[in-house]
């Protein structure tokens, strides 16, 4: 069974492709596969004949006790056949149904296969979880086969309405599902069926799981969606809507009704409204003149009918009901198709304007005429032979002294009356002769589109005689209530009180049809208090009403609003959990030792400074300050490795901050009314303390021993290296510096996809490509940029920079050619000889990186762009690939050899000058980390550098006027300046 | 465990500082406070690193019993980097929605985007489903009886 389900799955993913190929052929292919469920199903009827189940079983989360356990008795047997059988033909039909053209069509093939193979599913599922879940895929299905046409309002409406109403039965069915699997102890629908579990939570469970059976079966006070539904197409109507989807709701309540039929609320919850929906159902079909919702209304009618019957608990009553199941399900799909047909045919489904169809397509009207006399119980049929089967089981149970019995007895015979009266005026409305009406032209079709209805029509005829053949499988499935209950079932039972109520029902169903003037006048003035659809429209608007509010309520500031939020919920929970802490730690000191107190007195003066300076660069300068002053505090501290890259990165954060800045107003803009300004100290000071707070209750709520003590032990025997901090972080817990190196990329790709406009430049800047053109008296020449100024550049000067001739005379600094000139090549050299001595020594592979990304910066800040592309001709995203490929690579090469991944190999020899050497894995790993974080030093440059320069000429060459005052008096600090590649303005 | 409470103090400082100057409305601001607090958050780790002690770097001499803590350290260690790849991604941000804005002298601040908004406005948001639905009702209600046109019908 799960390899049926699993062939579904594949065949519905690929029908899209496969209708573009095969166009409505389609339907014919795919329609094989339920015919090969329906056949296999067939395969199974030996074990349902002889009272066994088929059981496959695949463990899916033992944890929780749920598995992928299907289960066909010979409940699920009748099931399985109708939905696979019905599923086929509504296929078969839906290829003669929709034209080529149709919009969506490979869509709706797949959407209504994988429909197919999930009431299949929902049908075998033994498993109440998995049960659950088919059931609520066939929701999210129906949705999307009711709102086939997208672009028609009344689709949207009725999908949303269908999915909204099942869903919520469904979550309140899974309530039901996890109590009652939890009570029970197992998740086996036949256990907890055979072992039926008792008492208030049971009682609870059961009915929260009816909510869930009356909403999908479109029970009041859920019944209206079903009506809305017929929006879809004419086969969703048939097959979702009258054979599959709204039979599970019934489906379950006949799986449950053996062990919980007895169960406090079920009786009067399921005979009352089962009575009330086939009423009003009834009472609304007879109103109808769109034919398809006469149907509808019908089969609202006719599930109230069928919920009864089910659920009403006697064995003679289940075997009726699954008799009517059946019935209904041929009739039903049978009239849906043929509606489909006449409005294909004739253009409209309104009879008022239908005239002479039966007279011309005799064919249809006969198949017709079969089904709607089955639906009206009509002998030798078969729906007959399931309604007197149904009365006779109610007059029995009201004869032992159920009173039950004689409620549902009077209620579904004052139904049947109504379902005889709409069933004559639905057959007359679409095939009488109306005098007054011209002939209807009818388009002419081909005969294939009848092959289902036909089948339908005469599985109608041939169970009626033959209901005989039926009645042992059904009887297996109705025995699992042992109540000697031993009727059967037949065409004719002899002279009976249930077939004179049958004459009965009939007779007065035709004097309502004959009647139906004075009827329809008598129903005008019957208010419709009863309609529950109005009170879902209510329902509705009220809940979008609270939303709105709500958001309005809670979304009306700006960032800085959401962000005060946020701090004060921070505020306000642990605030609350620092009051009501215990534990503070044994000792506090002051100070660890007398310096601590200067450098925390300049970082803490600072921090409160930059939050009130009015320029940018101040304010960053300021926000330096503190991080410098950790870079003191680590020093002190014994964090040598945390010194340096703090030290490198607050650097390099300097520069970005000029880079960028340049380009903005440099006074930050005041908008802030002072009262906003104290609610935001209040704020500040208050997280402030919090956090203080926390800070020392964690010091004391520290209970286990550090793991540091074992450190230095793996790290030399393990790791091969004397530095804990870096062995930590290419060896031992390398996956994390993995997904830091990774976060390091996105930024990068970040970055650079936010400058770069027009995708990522390829070309790298460079001064020139011949050896020629880079001799000293070409370096002179100003190059390909237009906007810089060739003014002084004859001055014949030395130059120190490849680029400086790019550089207009008066922005260029001779001190600082000169020292870039000089400090580059160590800087490149320190920083490798950082990577590799990271393993003993402070440093590694992001110190060293950081240090290369430095000296590139110095060259940036020296010779702008050109000067930038000489230094490291090569795309920053060839750098982070390749050190990203460098660190994976080692992770994965450890698998080749057996090991885990990233674990460390090493290579250890005695080399003459260098002494001892231990090269292992990890090395590699770490020359990852320092591509990587070189290759973002890079990526920043050339976006928040180069890209920004060339924005920025290009925008004064265009004239754009941004209002923003431009050139060296304007730039607020020195390395501004020093950065600055701009002619003056 | 212990606790220098001259660390813990500018680590409450620097979070007062960087909250206040975050939820102003310059961007630049933001990122400031931002700047502040991450440095504030790196000391808290700092501080959970307990006292003093020698670089955690094996020598095989006695200073090893002495050693710090390296497991902060390392924590510390790349979240330093990302904080410094993060800062540049919103300086990037702050540039790019500058620059895309032409905002000019004003700067970088962001407005109240839904400072404008009323109830009224965001339920206009649902009026498409709304009005789905009053479409599906119309069409089943176009379908019920009545009795002038039944009058007409009748056989």
């Amino acid at each position: 069974m799960a390899i049926i389900l699993l062939a579904f799955l594949v065949l519905s993913v690929l029908t899209p492709l496969l209708t573009r190929l095969l166009s409505t052929r389609v339907f014919y292919l795919i329609a094989l596969l339920p015919a090969a469920a329906f056949g296999y199903t067939l395969t199974q009827t030996p074990t349902i004949a002889a009272g066994d189940a088929v059981t496959e079983r695949i463990e899916w989360m033992p944890q929780l006790g749920i598995a992928l356990a299907f289960r066909v008795d010979a409940l699920a047997w009748l099931l399985a056949l109708v939905v696979t059988g019905v599923g086929a033909l509504v296929l078969v039909y839906c290829a003669r149904y929709f034209s080529a053209d149709e919009p969506g069509l490979g869509r709706f093939a797949a959407f209504l296969l994988a429909f197919a193979g999930t009431m299949y599913g929902l049908v075998t599922a033994d498993d109440i979880f998995v049960m659950f879940m088919f059931w609520e895929i066939t929701s999210v299905l129906s949705y999307l086969l009711i709102g086939h046409y997208t672009s028609k309002r009344e689709s949207r409406g009725a999908a949303l309405q269908a999915f909204l109403v099942t869903t919520f039965g469904g979550l309140v069915m899974l309530i039901g599902v996890v109590m009652i699997s939890v009570e029970a102890g197992t998740t086996s629908l036949a256990l907890i069926v055979a072992e039926p579990v008792t008492g208030p939570v049971a009682t609870w469970a059961v009915l929260l799981i009816l909510v869930g059976a009356l909403s999908k079966s479109a029970l009041i006070p859920f019944h209206f969606w079903l009506p809305a539904a017929m929006a879809a197409p004419t086969p969703v109507s048939a097959y979702l809507h009258a054979a599959a989807m709204v039979k599970a709701g019934i489906y379950l309540v006949a799986r449950l009704a053996p062990g919980y039929a007895d169960s406090t609320g079920w009786m009067p919850v399921i005979v009352t409204l089962g009575i009330w929906t086939m009423l009003v159902g009834a009472w609304r079909a007879m109103r109808q003149y769109d034919l398809k919702l006469v149907l509808a209304y019908g089969t609202v009618s006719q599930l109230g009918f069928l919920m009864i019957v089910v659920g009403f608990g006697t064995r003679d009553a289940a075997l009726a009901g699954l008799a009517l199941l059946l019935a209904h399900a041929l009739y039903k799909a049978a009239l849906f198709l043929i509606v489909g047909i006449i409005d294909h045919r004739a253009g409209t489904r309104d009879w008022r304007q239908l005239s002479g169809i039966g007279r011309r397509r005799p064919v249809l009207a006969a198949l017709a005429l079969v089904s709607v006399a089955s639906m009206a119980g009509i002998p030798p049929l078969f729906g007959f032979v399931a309604k007197e089967a149904v009365f006779t089981s109610f007059i029995d149970a009201g004869a032992t002294g159920n009173g039950w019995g004689w409620i549902a007895l009077a209620g579904t015979a004052i139904g049947s009356v109504l379902t005889v009266a709409y069933s004559a005026r639905f057959f007359w409305g679409a095939f009488a002769t109306r005098p007054e009406v011209p002939s209807t032209p009818l388009a002419s079709d081909r005969w294939g589109i009848l092959v289902a209805p036909g089948i339908l029509a005469v599985f109608t005829v041939a169970l009626g005689p033959l209901a005989f053949l039926l009645d042992p499988f059904l009887a297996v499935s109705a025995d699992a209530i042992d109540d000697g209950g031993h009727a059967h079932l037949a065409l004719w039972h002899g002279v009976e009180p249930a077939l004179a109520l049958s004459a009965v029902v009939l007779a007065a169903g035709f004097v309502l049809f004959w009647r139906r003037k004075s009827i329809a006048r008598w129903q005008e003035g019957v208010p419709s208090w009863i309609d529950a659809g109005l009170g879902y429209g209510s329902t509705v608007r009220f809940v979008d009403r609270i939303a709105a509010q709500i958001t309005h309520f809670v979304q009306r500031g700006g960032l800085p609003q959401y962000l005060a939020t946020i701090l004060v919920v921070f505020v306000l929970a642990l605030g609350f959990a620092a009051a009501v802490n215990r534990t503070w730690p044994d000792a506090v000191v002051l100070w660890d030792y007398p310096g601590q107190v200067i450098i925390a007195l300049v970082m803490g003066v600072a921090a409160v400074m930059a939050a009130r300076v009015g320029q940018r660069m101040t304010a960053v300068l300021l926000a330096g300050v503190t991080g410098y002053g950790l870079v003191a505090l680590f020093a002190f501290h014994g964090a040598p490795d945390l010194a340096l890259t703090q030290a490198l990165v607050e650097t390099m954060t300097l520069v970005v901050f000029v880079l960028v800045l340049r380009r903005l107003p440099p006074k930050i803009a005041q908008h802030n009314r002072p009262v906003r300004r104290k609610r935001r100290a209040l704020i500040g000071i208050l997280v402030g303390a919090v956090m203080g707070t926390i800070g020392v209750i964690a010091l004391g709520a520290r209970q286990a021993e550090s793991i540091a003590a074992d450190l230095p032990r793996l790290a030399v025997e393990e790791g091969h290296g004397n530095n804990i901090v870096n062995v930590m972080l290419v060896d031992i817990r390398a996956w994390d510096t993995m997904g830091e190196i990774s976060v390091l990329i996105v930024v990068a790709t970040g970055v650079a996809s936010l400058l770069f406009v027009s995708g990522r430049n390829p070309e790298i800047l460079r001064v020139g490509a011949s050896k020629k053109r880079r001799s000293r008296q070409q370096r002179r020449r100003v190059l390909d940029d237009p906007h810089v100024s060739n003014e002084g550049s004859a001055v014949t000067r030395q130059s120190w920079l490849l680029s400086a001739s790019t550089i207009a005379a008066k922005n260029r600094s001779i001190l600082i050619e000169v020292l870039v000139r000089l400090l580059f090549h160590p800087a490149i050299i320190v920083s490798i000889y950082l990577l590799f001595a990271g393993h003993n020594a402070p440093g590694g592979g992001f110190a060293g990186g950081l240090l290369a990304g430095l000296a590139l910066v110095a060259r940036y800040l020296a010779g702008g762009r050109y000067e930038l592309g000489e230094a490291a001709p090569i795309d920053p995203g060839k750098i982070l690939g390749l050190g990203i490929i460098l660190a994976v690579g080692t992770a994965v090469a450890s698998l080749f050899f057996g090991g885990l991944p990233l674990e460390s190999a090493y290579f250890t020899a005695d080399i003459p000058v260098l002494g001892h050497l231990s090269f292992g894995t990890s090395t590699i790993f770490d020359i990852g980390v320092y591509l990587v974080v070189m290759g973002l030093a890079l990526d920043i440059l050339r976006s928040l550098g180069s890209e920004i320069d060339i924005q920025r000429e290009s925008g004064e060459g265009d004239g754009d006027g941004d209002g923003v005052p431009d050139g060296p008096g304007s730039e607020p600090e020195p390395a501004a300046q020093a950065s600055s590649t701009e002619v003056s303005g | 465990m212990s606790a220098s409470l001259v660390l813990v103090v500018v680590m409450a400082v620097m979070y007062a500082a960087g909250v206040y100057v975050m939820l102003e409305r310059s961007l630049t601001r933001v990122l400031i406070g931002f700047l502040l607090v991450g440095n504030a958050t790196n000391l808290l780790i700092f501080i959970m690193s307990g006292r003093p002690g020698s670089a955690p770097i094996v020598t095989g001499t006695a200073s090893d019993e002495a050693m710090a803590d390296p497991v902060p350290q390392v924590l510390m260690l790349t979240a330093i980097v990302i904080n410094f790849g993060i800062t540049a991604l919103l300086l990037a941000l702050i540039y790019r929605s500058w620059w895309l804005a032409q905002l000019g002298d004003e700067g970088d601040i962001v407005t109240d985007e839904h400072a404008e908004e009323t109830t009224e406005l965001t339920e206009e948001t649902f009026r498409s489903s709304t009005e789905d639905e009053e479409a599906i009702q119309a069409a089943l209600d176009a379908s019920e009886h009545e009795d002038e046109a039944e009058g007409a019908q009748a056989p």
